[in-house]
């Protein structure tokens, strides 16, 4: 799984960091996404699939070849 | 729309049966949309085709007083992208996961006060007037840095404010003597600066010039009454639900995992989505929503409360379940718009619910439910007081 984020349609709403702390995270000043792994673990990968189900501003992609 | 009396906890029965996309009449004799499942209201929600503008012709307005009160207060939650978020991101760090986090051991010894104070008092004791209500004022009003003190003042103002039934005069003055309560405070900060959310506005962004003085107190205004009106009827309907579901509260009251206490508050956030007037949108555009075209210049509602009942998305949606996943509900809206308070209520309504049944195991209500008053006349649903004994 390949995992995409959008920082400029992110609205720091801090639903991907709830479900799937280890693959994303907020940025300091602003509390936009940060993509911590960009090749998430099998085991985090439910987590990411709920992540994207969330996000209210649709800012993550997910390529699950 | 108002819930039925005799099942206070359900979305209204008109809800029930209408198409999933169709026509309703509201207050001004026009004729919106009513969109009632959830994956069409998640459409339009995410859908910026779809205007917040509460200034635009054709916008549903909940009543006359909010539609006459929006022409000169407009915080940023009736504003569209790029002026919305502009203003949004302002507050956004704030919200951060980990700086709510950090406010976990004051939220936890605010709700264990007020226990102690409650238990240290004469029963039946109101649990909205002891409990419910203070616990998001006290943490809204710190976090805001507006004086506790005056909570008195400002909760008038803002039950006047949330009734669907206020005269337009009367919602006018309560708006016009807070936005005034606020200037003075941000005034204040601009000589004494204070290191709070209204503060930090005040030194960053209104000292840079990034910000009006009217911008700020449109802010503190709306996060003032946002802070408190919701969580505290989540706190208080809440707890009149789990009455009534005994086994749910049994399971609450025992356990120890957080996460089924985090689990438990997304469930009755879904069960009981208490902004339950509908998010309101007018399209800039002509857009198809499930099949329905609906042209430029048509209001459009998404009744959240349906939507949170639809069997589509909660299988068997009626029934309160605390180890369903319903983290997916539309309980704090979705899109651009979605609640930026909501890691704060969440973490509030974790340590309540984690809190409260635990030190009060005997809690029950003290009055029949025909007897308890509840607010379908209010914007925000909720008990009005809730007597409880233990």
């Amino acid at each position: 799984m390949k995992v995409v984020v959008d920082q400029d349609k992110c609205i720091g709403s801090g639903q991907c960091v709830l479900v799937a702390p280890e693959v994303f995270d907020q940025r300091d000043d602003d509390a936009i996404v940060v993509l911590l792994q960009e090749h998430p673990a099998a085991a985090h990968e439910d987590g990411v699939r709920q992540a994207a189900r969330l996000c209210p501003a649709l800012a993550i992609e997910l390529d699950e070849q | 729309m108002s819930r039925a009396a005799d099942s206070p906890f359900d979305p209204p029965p008109d809800l029930r049966d209408v198409e999933p996309v169709g026509r309703v009449r509201i207050w001004s004799g026009e004729t919106p949309w009513l969109v009632t499942s959830y994956d069409a209201q998640r459409d339009v929600l995410a859908d910026q085709r779809f205007s917040a503008d509460t200034q635009r012709t054709g916008f549903p307005h909940q009543s006359a007083s909010t539609a006459e009160r929006r022409r000169d207060f407009r915080p940023f939650i009736v504003m569209d992208d790029p002026e919305h978020a502009r203003l949004r991101k302002m507050l956004t760090r704030n919200f951060m996961i980990k700086r709510i986090d950090a406010l976990r051991p004051r939220v936890q010894q605010i709700v264990d006060e007020l226990i102690d104070a409650l238990l240290a008092g004469p029963k039946p004791a109101d649990l909205v007037r002891a409990f419910a209500l203070p616990v998001p004022s006290l943490v809204i009003c710190e976090l805001l840095g507006v004086p506790y003190a005056d909570h008195d003042f400002f909760q008038a103002c803002s039950r006047r404010l949330i009734s669907r039934d206020t005269p337009v005069d009367e919602a006018l003055a309560a708006s016009n003597e807070l936005r005034s309560y606020l200037r003075d405070l941000v005034l204040d900060k601009q000589r004494s600066p204070t290191d709070d959310m209204l503060g930090r506005l005040v030194a960053d962004q209104l000292a840079a010039g990034a910000v009006t003085v009217d911008e700020v107190v449109s802010m503190g205004v709306l996060m003032l009454i946002a802070g408190h009106e919701t969580t505290a009827n989540m706190i208080g309907l809440g707890t009149l639900a789990l009455l009534h579901h005994p086994d749910q509260l049994a399971e609450l009251r025992d356990t120890r995992d957080p996460a089924l206490v985090a689990n438990a508050v997304e469930e009755l956030l879904r069960y009981l989505t208490i902004v339950h007037s509908g998010r309101r949108r007018v399209a800039t555009e002509d857009v198809e929503v499930d099949g329905r075209l609906v042209r430029a210049g048509e209001g459009i509602i998404l009744a959240n409360d349906a939507g949170n009942r639809d069997a589509e998305a909660f299988p068997e949606p009626d029934r309160l379940d605390i180890h369903r996943q319903a983290r997916h509900h539309i309980a704090f809206g979705y899109g651009v718009h979605q609640c930026l308070g909501q890691p704060l209520a969440r973490m509030e309504l974790q340590i309540v619910y984690g809190t409260l049944y635990r030190r009060i195991p005997t809690l029950r209500s003290a009055v029949p439910l025909a007897e308890i008053e509840f607010k379908h006349d209010m914007i925000v649903y909720g008990v009005h007081a809730l007597p409880v004994t233990w």
